[in-house]
C-alpha cells in the first residue's frame, strides 16, 4: 500500500474479487491528492473490453483534524447510487473497498469523460453551446438531488438552517480572530433565516470542480463528500457566490448562467417554484462560508498538520467572502 | 535605518527571479506551487509597500467610531465585540463606509484584480 507498484497488485486483485469478468488493470495513475483523499485512475479489462475507471480512496491515517465533515467513502458511494436512482448524472459506482482488498476505505467508479477546470469551460469556445444551457441543467439536476431517498443513511446529518449557520460560526470563533465584516454578515444571517420549506437532501458542494462538462452541458455530479439533510435551497445559493463565478461576476451561476435560467430548471425539474429571497439567504451564508473555508485552510498549515504553500496563502483569500458580503449586504 | 535595498525591492528582486527564471524551468504540480509561492511573495511586496498607508487609515475610523483607542487588533476585536453583542447598527453608514474602505484595503494588497474588489470599488467610488 506504501508504493503505488504494490497498490497495483492490490487495486489489480479488487478489481478481478468485485467485478466478475475483469482480468488485470493498467495505467494506473493519481489524479489528485487532497488532504484526505486521493484520486487515481486506471484501465480493466472487463470481459475483453478496455474500461477507464477511478479509485476515489481515503488516505489512512489519522483524518484531518481540522473540522472534518466528511462523510465515510462507503457512504460517498451510496450517496451516489442513491443520486442515480433520482436521475441525477452521477459516475457508475462499480464497487466499495472492503478489508480484505487492503487499500485503506474507498470505492471504484466509471470514468466520465469531461472538463472540471472552471476557466476552460469558462473560456474554451468548444464549450460555448454548453455554458448557454447550464444552468438550465443544473437546476434540473438540484430539482432531482432534492428527491433523493436518504433513508438508513445514519452519517447523513440533518440541519436546519439556523444550525448551518451555527456550524459554521462555531468553527470561526474558535479562530479567536476579528473579523468585522463576518460579524456582521452573521447578524444579518440570524435576522433572515429561511423560515418554512422541505428538508432534503442538498449536495453541500455543489460548484465548479465538482461537475464534470462535456460540449453537449452537465455529464455527471461527484464529490459527495459533505452533503447533509436541510434546505436543498442551500445548493441553489453557493453556486451562484461570486466566488465560483471566476472572474464573469454579470453571469450569477457559475459565471456562464442567469439565475433565470437555474430557477427555470428547478421548476422544470419538479422542485417547485424558486424563493429568489431564498436563494439570495444561502448566496449571502455562501460568501461567510467562503471566508471561513480559507481560515481553516490556512490553520491546516498553521496549526501544523500539513506544512503547504498553499494551504497558508489561501488564508489571504478571505477577503474575497468579506469582500462579496458588502457587494450583498453592505449597500 | 536600514540600507538599500530595502526590505520592499529585495522582496520584488526575488519574486521576479522566480517568475522568470525558476517558474519557466518547472512543470506540472511543481509549477504550480511555484506560481502559488510567486503569488505570496508580490503579497508581501504589495503590502510592505500599502499597509503603512492603510492602517493609519483604518486606526483613524476606529477610533473615531469606537470612541477609544489601541492598537489596531484591540480595536478590531472591540468592534467586532458591538458588531456581535448588537451594540452597533449593521446599516450604520459610518461603520459600513469603514468596512468597505478597510476590505478594500485587503483586497488591494491580497488579490486587487478579485472581480469582487472591482464590483465593490465602482459602487463605492460612484456613491
Amino acid at each position: 500500500m506504501k508504493t503505488s507498484e504494490n497498490m497495483e497488485a492490490l487495486l489489480s486483485r479488487a478489481v478481478q474479487q468485485h467485478m466478475p469478468g475483469a482480468s488485470g488493470i493498467s495505467e494506473l495513475r493519481r489524479l489528485t491528492g487532497g488532504a484526505s483523499k486521493e484520486t487515481w485512475s486506471f484501465h480493466a479489462i472487463v470481459n475483453g473490453k478496455d474500461e477507464k475507471l477511478i479509485l476515489r480512496r481515503g488516505r489512512g491515517g489519522d483524518p484531518d483534524p481540522v473540522f472534518t465533515i466528511d462523510v465515510s467513502l462507503a457512504t460517498e458511494a451510496l450517496l451516489m447510487e442513491r443520486a442515480s436512482q433520482a436521475g441525477v448524472p452521477v459516475p457508475e459506482v462499480k464497487f466499495v473497498l472492503n478489508e480484505i482488498d487492503r487499500l485503506g476505505e474507498g470505492f471504484v467508479m466509471s470514468f466520465v469523460v469531461g472538463e472540471t477546470i472552471a476557466r476552460k469551460v469558462l473560456r474554451d469556445d468548444k464549450y460555448a453551446a454548453a455554458r448557454d444551457m447550464m444552468a438550465f441543467q443544473l437546476g434540473e439536476i438540484l430539482a432531482k438531488v432534492a428527491t433523493m431517498d436518504t433513508s438508513g443513511i445514519d452519517e447523513l446529518a440533518r440541519v436546519t438552517p439556523a444550525e448551518q449557520v451555527d456550524r459554521v460560526r462555531n468553527i470561526y470563533q474558535s479562530f479567536d480572530e476579528p473579523f468585522a465584516v463576518i460579524e456582521l454578515a452573521f447578524k444579518w444571517l440570524d435576522a433572515h433565516l429561511p423560515t418554512g420549506g422541505k428538508m432534503a437532501m442538498a449536495h453541500g458542494d455543489f460548484r465548479h470542480g465538482n461537475m464534470i462538462i462535456g460540449p453537449d452541458g452537465v455529464r455527471a455530479i461527484i464529490d459527495w463528500e459533505i452533503p447533509h439533510v436541510g434546505d436543498p435551497i442551500e445548493d441553489l445559493g453557493w453556486v451562484c457566490t461570486n466566488v465560483w463565478r471566476f472572474g464573469v461576476s454579470d453571469k450569477p451561476v457559475g459565471g456562464f448562467g442567469t439565475r433565470e435560467d437555474l430557477f427555470a430548471g428547478y421548476e422544470a425539474g419538479g422542485g417547485g417554484t424558486v424563493d429568489p429571497g431564498r436563494v439570495h439567504f444561502w448566496e449571502v451564508f455562501g460568501c461567510l462560508n467562503w471566508g471561513i473555508i480559507c481560515m481553516m485552510m490556512t490553520r491546516r498549515h498553521l496549526l501544523g498538520h500539513t506544512q503547504s504553500v498553499e494551504l497558508v496563502t489561501i488564508g489571504r483569500r478571505a477577503m474575497e467572502g468579506e469582500i462579496d458580503l458588502l457587494n450583498l449586504i453592505g449597500a | 535605518m536600514q540600507n538599500r535595498p530595502t526590505a520592499n525591492e529585495l522582496i520584488g528582486a526575488v519574486a521576479t527571479f522566480v517568475e522568470q527564471n525558476v517558474m519557466p524551468e518547472l512543470e506540472g504540480a511543481l509549477n504550480f506551487q511555484c506560481r502559488i509561492a510567486l503569488n505570496a511573495l508580490r503579497i508581501i511586496e504589495r503590502e510592505l509597500e500599502l499597509s503603512p498607508g492603510l492602517e493609519a487609515d483604518e486606526m483613524g475610523r476606529l477610533m473615531q467610531l469606537l470612541g477609544t483607542e489601541g492598537d489596531l487588533e484591540d480595536l478590531n476585536r472591540n468592534l467586532s465585540q458591538r458588531i456581535r453583542k448588537g451594540e452597533v447598527a449593521i446599516d450604520d453608514p459610518d461603520l459600513l463606509d469603514h468596512l468597505k474602505q478597510t476590505t478594500m484595503g485587503k483586497a488591494s494588497i491580497d488579490n486587487p484584480r478579485y472581480s469582487g474588489y472591482q464590483d465593490l470599488k465602482k459602487h463605492t467610488d460612484s456613491n
